[in-house]
Order: structure tokens, then sequence, then C-alpha cells
């Protein structure tokens, strides 16, 4: 341990520490924007700068570490004068447009000019004037609002070892910019959306579709509905204030309905179907020879990844299409039909965790049902936004249900929201259909938690299943270059783009930390623990739609709406 | 060579990719999208990373530009020297602005910071080598020599 004294007060941390981590055990808050606590040092924003005595210059708390008998001074005239000009300096080139910025309200830099009271800016205002990038279907860029912190550098690099962001050109002319500084679309960007949790200001958002949202609810002939991820619920709390998990589902299903939404459903009923379809499609390749290990295909970015940088494995992917395209197949068909509504009237929104959805669903071969299948897709976020507009208090607001049919789930639909998920909720199913016995405890802890490569074997009475799980890109990139080179030991593997699982996806509440990640998982495991029925196979539902519409899990049916093909990405530049 | 020749001789040697990056200037002039992203498979970088190499240094040009680099020393011993009347004379000569090229392909103007030759103000370099003590009546004659 180290002894030092921060502001007359005595510390001891353990060698290596920061000043930033030893003052915040004493309760003493620094200021930061290039520090994020689960990415490496930048120090390059310099806004955390302290007075260590026996130096001449500041130094940066973020990156200082502490030495015995050190004496530090975090809010002294001239360390608060310092970071005072710091922020007034990336200040002098940041657009002062925060009330129409998507992230009003929640922005590192504005809570620091709130902090720091900046008022009046002595140095010249001069916005930079880039051309905003809204190149792609999920996210845009507005490169003028950047502090160049590089946090998003890292997160697209070390984190979903994606790169398709880096820098160019040198100091007052620095910028980050998509590869070879071209527009975002033209990069090898997967549209996970981590850069936006990472980004400290607005310089990074999702596209938002709120007044298509709107249009849609505004217009008399359409039957507006909605499908909700498993991963929103626990999250969507955050969005109003209430803690992580803390909305319960019905009071959850009632605000949708006060914005509007005429019919609300749920996506874990297609997670359910997900694993009937998949699950056969594993026994199947088993059975038959087929490619192994077979890969998971609910997460976008994960698609879009494999599109990008592995083309030669595309027939190791489930041709399961994800929940959400599952269901926006079955809506304009199965339900329509049975509801009685005229497909062509239905406005089909998706609330997902997720950004690349955006980009899912826009994907030309997304049309089976004889329309696009889902019209629009809503973040998180953008739902948080919707219920603040509508002036909702949920902890007052009366409980509702789904809508029958599509509406219900189990456990194991739930649990698709986070890493490993998936493949347990495969697991519950298979192991009864492979084995025809009951299986009693139906939790598969080896699958949980936000580790980055997980892998369990599995007996299914005699017959040993090899699974692995990743989440992050980075992750699933080491299992992917072991089955390239035909190194990988195992027979199903689940890949999430984020880390987490979709808890932590690019469309869900800002998320400054791993933490949150964690906190979210454990909501989630705890919904799925409270359900009466936790196998994927035993939603009546489910039952019913092969009964009456399907008749066979991979049977012809379920080929013409819910099953897919990939196509290579083939991007000029990696 | 192709640019791939090029960089294929640098493989495999530390830092390999700032000297195969002035091999490409020297065969091209500036550093082509093909030859940056083949210089990221060789040295195991990702585009973007080999790309903020490329732009990193003010010697290396992403953007087309003429095969001669006429560079003038922008800092202060060359200013007071009277560098903008060499600016000027280099336009005019050139017929193209700074930051500019020629139609014919074969000059580029460009400012430069000091290069430590301001014992001789004001300074041009061309494709890196240094004239000292220039003047706008020199220019016709030391560009001939590249035409």
């Amino acid at each position: 341990m180290v002894n030092l004294t921060i502001d007359g007060i005595k510390v001891s941390v353990p060698e290596g520490s920061t000043i930033l981590q030893a003052a915040s055990e004493v309760g003493i808050k620094i200021p930061t924007l290039c520090f994020h606590p689960d990415q490496s040092i930048k120090a390059n924003c310099r806004v955390c700068v302290c007075e260590v005595e026996g130096n001449r210059l500041l130094q940066a708390a973020c990156a200082m570490p502490v030495f015995e008998g050190m004496v530090v001074k975090t809010r002294t005239p001239k360390v608060l004068e310092a970071r005072k000009t710091i922020l007034e300096l990336i200040l002098s080139n940041h657009p002062q447009d925060c009330l129409n910025c998507i992230r009003n309200g929640n922005c590192e830099l504005q809570d620091l000019a709130q902090e720091y009271c900046i008022r009046e800016n002595p140095f010249e205002y001069k916005v930079r004037g880039f051309e905003k990038d809204f190149s792609t279907p999920s996210l845009f860029r507005d490169q003028d609002k950047c502090i160049l912190c590089r946090r998003c550098v890292e997160v697209c690099s070390v984190v979903q070892s994606v790169n398709a962001l880096g820098l160019e050109g040198r100091g007052y002319d620095s910028m980050v910019v998509p590869t070879l500084g071209k527009a975002l679309i033209d990069s090898p960007c997967i549209m996970c959306g981590q850069c936006i949790h990472a980004c400290p200001v607005g310089a990074i958002g999702e596209i938002e579709q709120i007044d298509e949202f709107l249009a849609a609810v505004a217009n008399p002939d359409k039957v507006v509905i909605t499908q909700i991820a498993p991963a929103v619920r626990v999250a969507i709390a955050e969005e109003v204030g209430m803690m992580t998990g803390e909305m319960p589902m019905g009071t959850f299903v009632q605000g949708l309905r006060q914005i509007g939404f005429d019919h609300v459903l749920h996506t874990n009923f297609t997670a359910d179907l997900t694993i009937l379809e998949e699950g056969n499609e594993l026994l199947k390749r088993l059975k038959e020879g087929g490619t192994l290990p077979m890969f998971t295909s609910c997460s976008p970015g994960w698609i879009n990844f494999c599109e990008t940088f592995y083309p030669d494995l595309l027939d190791n992917l489930s041709t399961c299409k994800s929940p959400q395209q599952m269901f926006g197949a079955l809506v304009k068909t199965y339900w329509a039909e049975k509801m009685g509504i005229d497909p062509a009237n239905i406005y089909s929104v998706s609330i997902m965790p997720c950004v690349a959805k955006k980009f899912e669903a826009a994907r030309p071969e997304m049309n089976d049902s004889g329309y696009q299948d889902v019209d629009l897709v809503l973040t998180t976020r953008e739902i948080g936004r919707l219920f603040r507009m509508s002036g909702l208090d949920f902890s007052r607001l009366p409980a509702s249900d789904f809508d029958s049919w599509m509406g219900k789930y189990t456990g194991a639909a739930v649990i698709f929201g986070a890493s490993g998920g998936v493949m347990e909720a495969a697991l519950r199913t298979v192991y009864e259909v492979v084995t025809g016995k009951t299986l009693e405890d139906v939790n598969f802890v080896a699958t949980r938690g936000i580790t980055g490569i997980k892998e369990a074997d599995v007996d299914l009475d005699g017959t040993v299943v090899k699974v692995a799980i990743a989440n992050g890109l980075a992750n699933a990139r080491k299992l992917m270059e072991q089955v390239r080179a035909g190194e990988s030991p195992y027979h199903f593997i689940e890949i999430m783009a984020c880390p987490g699982g979709c808890i932590g996806g690019g469309g869900q509440p800002i998320t400054k930390a791993n933490v949150k990640r964690v906190e979210r998982i454990e909501a989630i495991y705890a919904e799925d623990a409270g359900l009466p029925l936790r196998k994927s196979h035993d939603n009546p539902e489910v039952k019913t739609l092969y009964e009456e519409f399907l008749h066979e899990p991979l049977g012809h049916k379920s080929h013409e709406l819910l099953h897919t093909h990939y196509h290579p990405k083939n991007k000029k530049f990696l | 060579m192709d640019y791939k020749e090029i960089i294929a001789q640098y493989d495999g040697k530390a830092g390999g990719i700032i000297e195969a990056y002035h091999a490409l200037l020297r065969e091209f002039s500036y550093l082509p999208e093909e030859a940056i992203a083949e210089a990221a498979r060789i040295f195991k970088l990702s585009t973007a990373e080999a790309y903020g190499i490329a732009t990193f240094y003010s010697m290396f040009s992403v953007e087309a530009r003429g095969k001669n680099v006429v560079r003038i020393c922008e800092s202060a011993p060359c200013h007071v020297a009277g560098a903008s009347d060499v600016v000027a004379a280099l336009e005019r000569e050139l017929g193209i602005k700074m930051g500019e090229s020629t139609a014919d392909g074969k000059f580029a103007l460009e400012f430069t910071e000091c290069v430590g030759q301001c014992q001789a103000t004001p300074v041009i370099t061309i494709n890196g080598k240094p004239y000292l003590d220039v003047s706008p009546a020199k220019i016709p004659a030391i560009i001939a020599e590249y035409k």
C-alpha cells in the first residue's frame, strides 16, 4: 500500500493506483473527459490536472501514479483556473447548440461547463464546420462536436476489433475519421454503436426516428404494433429516473400504449420460436454432418461483422433470422390473418437495445411477408425520450398486459438479452428434445456473465456437446480465427456483438461503465428466475403457432418466413 | 515497380511502414488508398491506423499531386526574409496557387515548416533538395531544372 495526502486527507491505496483512483477513495471527484473506466489511460484532455507537491507543472490525475508521501492538491486556485481554461479552449470550437443536441442533459462536457461555471468564453468561438455523416441507417457522426478524446477509437479497435475509426492529421488539424477519411458506410463499421456509449459528447449518436413513429401514430389508417426486445425492460427504467430493472413489465406495457401503440406484443415470443428453430437446426447439423460449429445469428452487429471479416464462415451461421425479423415476418402474415387486419395497414415497430437493428430491418431481403417486415426500429433511448415527452409518471401508472398472440414468453426468451442467454435457452430445449427427459435444473450458470469468452461441455445423455460464448467482437474474433484455422473444438458458438450482450447494446441508455452492464445482466436473470415457464418449447402460443401455421420446426413455412441467407460485404478497405 | 512490390521490400522491418511510404512517394508522389491498405496488411495494422500514419507526417500526402514537390518554408526567418515574394514568384512561374498541382502533373506547390537552413533564407526545397537564398528572380531557372 502507498500512503499519500489528498487535500489534507490521508489515504492508503494499492501501489500503481492513480491520483484519480486515490481521490475517489476519499470522496473527492476530479473532473474527467478522456478518461473511461474500462479503457486505457489517454491523458489527452488534461481537465483532471492537480497540483503535486515538488512538481513545477500540474499533473494529470488520470495518469499520474501515486507514490509514498505524495501530497496532492485538487482544488487550488491554480488548478481551478487551469481546468476552466481547458474547458474554455475545448468549448471555443465546440458547437454551442446544446439545446438541439441528442446528448442534451446527458453530456460530460455540458456537465463540466455547468460545474465550472463557464459563462463568457474569452477565446474566439470558431466551429470547424465539418459535414455531418448520415451515411448509415444506424449511426450519425457530427465531427464538429468531437473533443478528440479517442474513446470511440479505442472501443472500435480494442473492444470490437473492427477498426472503423482512426485518427487523421496532427495537432490542431487532427480529427477522428472513419477508415481512409471516408464516410462511415464505406468503412468496416458494423453499426454496433458501442462508440455512442464511449463518446462523452454528442459527436456520435443513433439515427433518431421519433418523428416517423409519431407520423404513423397520427395516421388513422395505420395499425401501429410493437415488439419489445428482451434486453429493453431492464434498462428502460434508467431512462425515466428509476433503478436498473425496476420498471415492472406491466407498467412498461402501459407506457407503450400511452405513447400510441395499438397493440403491444413481445419479441420474446419469437425468441422462444428462435430456440425451436435454431435448436432443431443444431440437432440436424449434428445428426447429418452439417457445417459446425454453428454460430447464433440474433445479433445484427455480429452478422455484419461476420459478413465483413469472415465471409468464408457464413455457412457456419444459423440460417435463423433474428427474433426481430421472425416477428416482423409473422406479424404481417400469421398475426394479421388471426386478427383480421390487412397487413398493408400494419405499421410494425420494434423496440430494440440496438442500433444495428435499424440496419437489419432495412435489409432488402427482409420482406418475406410481402411487405417490409419491420417498418421502424426505435432504440431504448428513443422510447425513453417518447416517455419523457409524454409526461408519464411510472411510479403511478397502472399496469397493463400484452395483447394476445405473440405476446407470451418464457424465461428462456428473457435471457436472450444477456451474453450466454441464447446458448442457455437453446440448451434447455435441446436437452429435453434429445434426451426425452425433463431438465430439473434449468440454470446453466457457466454460460452467464460478462466474461469475454465462456465455454461449457453439455452432456446430452452420453453425447457431449461443446459450446462457447463470446461477447464483444474482439473476443468473437479469437473464436473465429480458431474456426478458420480448423482448430475449433466447439459444436455451437453464441456471439453477441456488444459487451455483456444486448443489455449493453448500442441503443441502450448511455452506458458509462461495464459495471452498469453487470447490473442489467443480474436484472435479466432475476426476471427469468421469477417466471413460471422457463423453457421455450413450453410457450403455449408458440405451440399454437406450430399447430396452426408452421406445422414443424424447419418446415416449409419456417423456411419461407423465418430463415435467411447471408452475403459477403466485400468491403474494399478493412 | 507497382505499389505491392515496393511495400514488400520493407516487410518484417521494424518501423518499415515509414520507409515504405517514402519509397511509394518516390514512385507516385503520393500515397494511393490501395497502397495504404496494402501497407496495413503487410505491417499488420488496420487500414485506419495506416491512414493515421500517412496523414500524421506532413511530408506524406494522401492526395494525388504533382511529381516534383516544391515546398517553401513559412517559418519566421524565411517569412522575414521575404518568403511571400518567393511564393508569388512560384505561383506565377507554375500558374497554380499554393496547395495545388500543375495540370501536366509535373509540379506540386506546398508550404513547409523550417527545414533548418536559416543561415540562408528564404529557402525552398524540391523533392527534398534545399535551395538557399532564393529570390523571385532565381525561381524560373530553378524550376527549369525539373521541366
